[in-house]
Parts: structure tokens; sequence; C-alpha cells
């Protein structure tokens, strides 16, 4: 009977159940969306971190993050590190901002990626047209689809300008976005060193190492290791350079907090529109919840009335929110930088929304607490 | 007057009410007994106090000064949760203005105060249909309060009052909203419930047509019991005589 009163009780006024459902729904899609682009910009920053075949990150030291990592590693830093026990490959990476010039004139700035696939440390994913010996071509490059009008190209065979040296598109990927909106350009170590390398300083230096390290090593001791024998450099493993990266982007700009205080705000609106309108609901069935307690019903038998109006509310809320969150996400996928639903965060936000009716709960449970059950004889 | 043992004992209750300087003593010094069987109308002048006694009687308010005993149990420095529970267990209430739940029909009223008890499922529904059947709604079970008639509507509260078998029925002015056919069908229905069902019923009143329903009147006045008379049986109704008759011989 409980879940039956509760449901009568919510749908008795459907006006009121409009405006609940309305704050709900409201407060879902707007933490939604927050938390999906703060999930999809956590993902952007850190795809190329994660795709990494590797252990351990050598960066120069305080090197910000993927895309800011400078050009400083050298060979001998190199050897040292291979030097070491329990490691077993240091793959050389370069990753730096160049300017790209438009075949049709204007530039617009891109990030330079630099990896040999061959020795496993990454290669370029996603590809739906060209192979990597596509890329090993003389002056070859992988772009991104979603980029090309961006680049000011057609596709493959389109050809255009990094700082001084000329590039051909021989390769596609598709869905490898860049937060920073600087689209990365794949291409082998060393032609990605010719680029930028323009003063011919740095043409043997690294911006990372990718460490891999022997079956059976232990981790930390590695890393120690390492860091031990690299002066100037900063050792990490995949998780702490990943949250360097999300650190510096979403955290350093701001951007992040930007997100998680819109979700904030969703939160608190829902809950207060909820909160309210709960009350209210209780406060019009007042004397039904009077006769329950002159019935004898106990004070958590009327309490679980009202939670289980709150948990409707939720769940009716929530159905709502989320439907028209995933069609925001569908609409997004092509977007700069796209929604990400996961099922964690939907069902984080279910557990949300429970918490944040529950919590509404309290004002309306806080006036049945006070009913006086006398009042049933005045009436 | 009876020798049963009483179900419900008030002794010298004392009531007061606000603070301060508006303070007003409600009861002064009550004393009652209920005991099985039998209907007793409270009757009374407005503020001479009936409201409070029932209140008292009831084990929803709890008084300044004396001791109730309910079942042989005192309520005496028990909390809000442990006298809803004798509540429950103990005594069904009928109210002058029904207090039906607007939002259930008639067997989900009934089913309610089974619930609170924590009687749930099938027996409940069925329990519930089979009270709303003894007081003669057996064709209004799926109506809701909006769709019965006044005398309709005090029947379910009455259905609802006895659903969990209690022992005592309290009642706030039952017939004070309705007309007088209604009224007289909800007093034979109370006077019913006390002879063929053995429970003691207790009805705040103060319509003059509900005096032939009952085997004791107790009058009240200025917070204080000033006369108690025993009915002579059958005064207005023959079928109350007759439930009296069998009852008095059964316990003989």
């Amino acid at each position: 009977m409980i879940l039956t009163l509760a449901f009568r009780n919510l749908f008795h006024d459907r006006i009121r159940l409009a405006v609940t459902l309305v704050g709900i729904l409201f407060s879902i899609v707007l933490v939604a969306v927050q938390l999906g682009l703060y999930l999809g910009s956590s993902r952007m920053i850190t795809n190329m971190i994660e795709k990494t075949n590797s252990d351990l990150w050598i960066t120069t030291f305080g090197a910000k993050s993927f895309e800011e990592g400078g050009l400083l590693l050298t060979p001998g830093q190199r050897h040292q590190a291979l030097a070491t026990p329990g490691v077993k490959a240091v793959i050389p990476m370069v990753s730096a901002f160049a300017e790209w010039r438009k075949p049709g004139g204007g530039s617009t700035r891109v990030a330079v990626v630099g990896i040999d696939a061959e020795d496993g440390g990454l290669q370029p994913w996603n590809l739906i047209e060209g192979t990597w010996d596509d890329i090993r071509a003389p002056d070859a490059i992988a772009v991104d689809r979603s980029y090309l009008k961006d680049l000011g190209i057609e596709g493959i065979g389109s050809t255009a300008q990094i700082a001084i040296g000329r590039v051909r598109v021989r390769a596609l990927t598709e869905g490898i976005r860049s937060f920073t909106q600087s689209p990365y350009v794949f291409t082998p170590l060393q032609r990605a060193r010719n680029l930028l390398n323009m003063d011919g300083e740095k043409g043997d230096k690294s911006t990372f190492f990718l460490v891999q390290l022997e079956p059976g090593a232990n981790l930390e001791t590695v890393r120690l290791a390492l860091q031990e024998r690299l002066e100037g450099t900063d050792v990490l493993t995949k998780a702490q350079f990943r949250d360097r990266s999300l650190g510096q982007w979403l955290f350093k700009t701001g951007a992040g907090i930007a997100l998680i205080g819109g979700a904030l705000l969703g939160i608190l609106v829902g809950t207060v529109i909820v909160a309210q309108t709960l009350y209210s609901s209780t406060k019009d069935h007042i004397n039904e919840f009077a006769t329950l307690r002159a019935l004898g019903s106990s004070g958590s038998y009327i309490h679980k009335v009202i939670l289980a109006q709150a948990g409707l509310s939720a769940v009716i809320g929530y159905t709502l929110g989320m439907i028209i969150a995933l069609l925001i996400l569908y609409l997004s996928r092509n977007s700069p930088l796209p929604l990400v639903m996961t099922p964690g965060l939907a069902f984080s936000l279910f557990a949300l929304t429970l918490f944040m009716c529950a919590i509404s709960a309290v004002s309306a449970i806080m006036k049945v607490t006070k009913i006086d059950p006398a009042t049933v004889f005045s009436r | 007057m009876t020798n049963e043992t009483p179900v419900l004992e008030a002794n010298d209750i004392v009531k007061e009410l606000g603070k301060g300087a508006g303070k007003v003593m409600a009861l002064k010094g009550v004393s009652l007994k209920l005991v099985p069987g039998e209907l007793t109308l409270l009757m009374g002048p407005s503020g001479s106090g009936k409201t409070t006694l029932l209140s008292i009687l009831g084990c929803i308010l709890s008084p300044t000064s004396g001791d109730i005993r309910l079942a042989g149990q005192s309520t005496l420095g028990l909390g809000p949760e442990q006298l809803a529970a004798l509540r429950r267990q103990h005594i069904g209430f009928i109210f002058q203005s029904y207090n039906l739940f607007p939002t259930l029909n008639a067997v989900e009223n009934v089913r309610i105060a089974l619930d609170v008890l924590g009687q749930k499922g099938y027996p409940a529904a069925a329990r519930a249909e089979e009270v709303l059947r003894e007081v003669g709604l057996g064709h209004r079970l799926q109506n809701f309060p909006n769709n019965l008639s006044g005398g309709e509507q005090q029947r379910v509260a009455v259905a609802r009052a006895i659903a969990a078998s209690p022992s005592i029925v309290l009642a706030d002015e039952p017939t004070a909203a309705l007309d007088s056919e209604n009224g007289h069908a909800v007093m034979a229905l109370l006077a019913r419930i006390a002879k063929e069902q053995n429970r003691s019923v207790l009805a705040v009143t103060h319509d003059p047509r509900t005096l032939g329903y009952a085997d004791r009147v107790v009058r009240i006045e200025d917070g204080k019991i000033v006369g108690e008379e025993r009915r002579p049986e059958g005064v207005n109704s023959p079928e109350i005589t007759d439930l009296t008759k069998k009852r008095r011989k059964a316990n003989a």
C-alpha cells in the first residue's frame, strides 16, 4: 500500500507532478551534458596516452601534457634508460604544436605526432583510408577525417605545409579528435623531427620516451631507478601522466571546473525544485498523513510513503531526462567536443537522481514528523 | 451494570492545554471504564472536553496526570511510537469527517489500516472486502470517496475501523455529517459491532438521535463526568434489543 499511496498522491495533482518532473529532467539533462562534456574532454585529452603500448613515460622535467612536452630528451638519455634493469624497450616519440599552412591560403595550428609504428609504441588507430606503410612514404602524413575542412584540404592526396616542410595526406583516421582543437598529424619519427626542427639543432631529440618493461619487472622499482638515472626528466606511469594532462587542460585552464560547476548547479536546481514540490505535496496531504498516524502507523511508515513518492519522481524524471540527454549526445557526435555517456555515468546519474530526490524529501519528512495526530479530530 | 473486565480504563485523568496565562484545564480528574460488547455514548456541550477525552482514551494525546490502562497495559511514560503501536493493535477510529484517503478506493481505504499493521497481499485484500460487505458496501468496493455518499463514506470508515479486529472502536461525532437515515444506519452498525463482535464502542456525540442505540450514556461538562446512565434495552430498536439479549445470554 505504501507504493500505491505514493503513486496516487503523486499523480493526484498532475500539474505539480509535471513541475517536479521538469525539475528533475532539467537537472538530469544539465548534469548529463556537463559530465558528458567532462568525460568527452577527458577522453580526448588522455586518448593518445591510453593508446600507447607503454608502461612508463619519460618526459622532460615538468612536462605539462602530451602536446606540451618540449623537444629536449637526448639519445644519451635513451641509452641510459635502455641500460636500466627491467627495461625492455625505450621508444622515442615526438609531439609538438606546429603551424599548418592551408593550400588555399591561411594557416592553423596542428599537433604533430611523430613515432615509428614498427617500434610497437603507438600507431594511428581507426585508419579508414590508407595504411601505416602509406604514411611511411616520403612527405606522407595521416590526419583525422573530421578535421579536413579545418585544415583546408579535400582528403587523400591533398598537400599542405607544416612549418617549412611540405606534406601529403596519405591516410585518414576517424574519431581521433583533439581537446585543443589543433588536429593531430601522424607521421614517422624522423619526418616529425625534420618538420619541427627548423634550426637543425634538435634532429635527434625526442619529446617522450615510451618505456616497455621486461616481463615480471616491478613497475615502481624500475620507475624509481629511471628517475634516479635521468636528470632533468620526469618518469611517470601511464596513470600519472594521464592525470597530469587532465590537470593541465581541465583544471589549470578552468574548463573542467566550469563543467563540474555547471553539473553542481544542475544538481542544486533539481534538488530545490523537487524539494519544493514534494514539500507542497506533503502539505496538501497532511491530513491524510495525520489520519495514518491516528490509525497507528509508525513514523517510518509515513516516511516510506514520502520517500516512495520521491523515488517514483526520480525514476520517471530520470527516464525522461536520459532520453533527452541521449538525444543531445547523438546530435553532438560530429561536433568538435562530442559528449560521452558510459554505463558507469548513466548509473551514477541514476544514483545521483535518487540521492537528490531523497535529500529533497527531508523537508517533507520534517513536516510530517511534526504532525499531531490529534488534528484528525479538529477537522 | 456489567461485571466484565474493562478493555480500557481511565483513572483520574487531568489534561491541561496551552501554556502560561492561556492554560486551560480541559479534563479535571475523569475516570471511565469501557467493557466489551457495549456501546457507550459520551455526550456533552461544546468545549466540555469530549474530544480531548476521546484523544486521550485513543492514546493520541497523553494526559497531564492520571493513568490509562489499555488491554491491561498502562500507557504511562510511553513514547509516540509505542502509543502508535497500541493504537494499531487495539483501537479503531471513526471520524466526523470520515478522513478517507481521496486517492484510494473503498477496498484500499480499508486495506491501509491493515497495511500499517503489517497485513499485506491477498489476505488483507480479502479481509478488506469482507468487512466492506459486512457494512453493506459489497457493491461499492472499487468506488473512490468522491463517488460515495456521506453515509457510504462513513460506512467505509467503520469498515476501516473494524478491519483489524480491534477490541475498542472510538467514534468522534459519527453522525454529525449525516442525514437522519444515514445517521441511524451508522449507529445501528456501531451497535451491531458492539454486540455481535463483542467490541467496546465509544461514540462522542451530541446528537439525541443516537441515544436509542446506547447501552450507556456518559455525560461530561466542564471537564468532569457529571452523570452516567444505563439505557433501558431496546428503546428504539428491536433489532438492537435482540442483539443485546443474545449477548447477555451468551455471557451469562
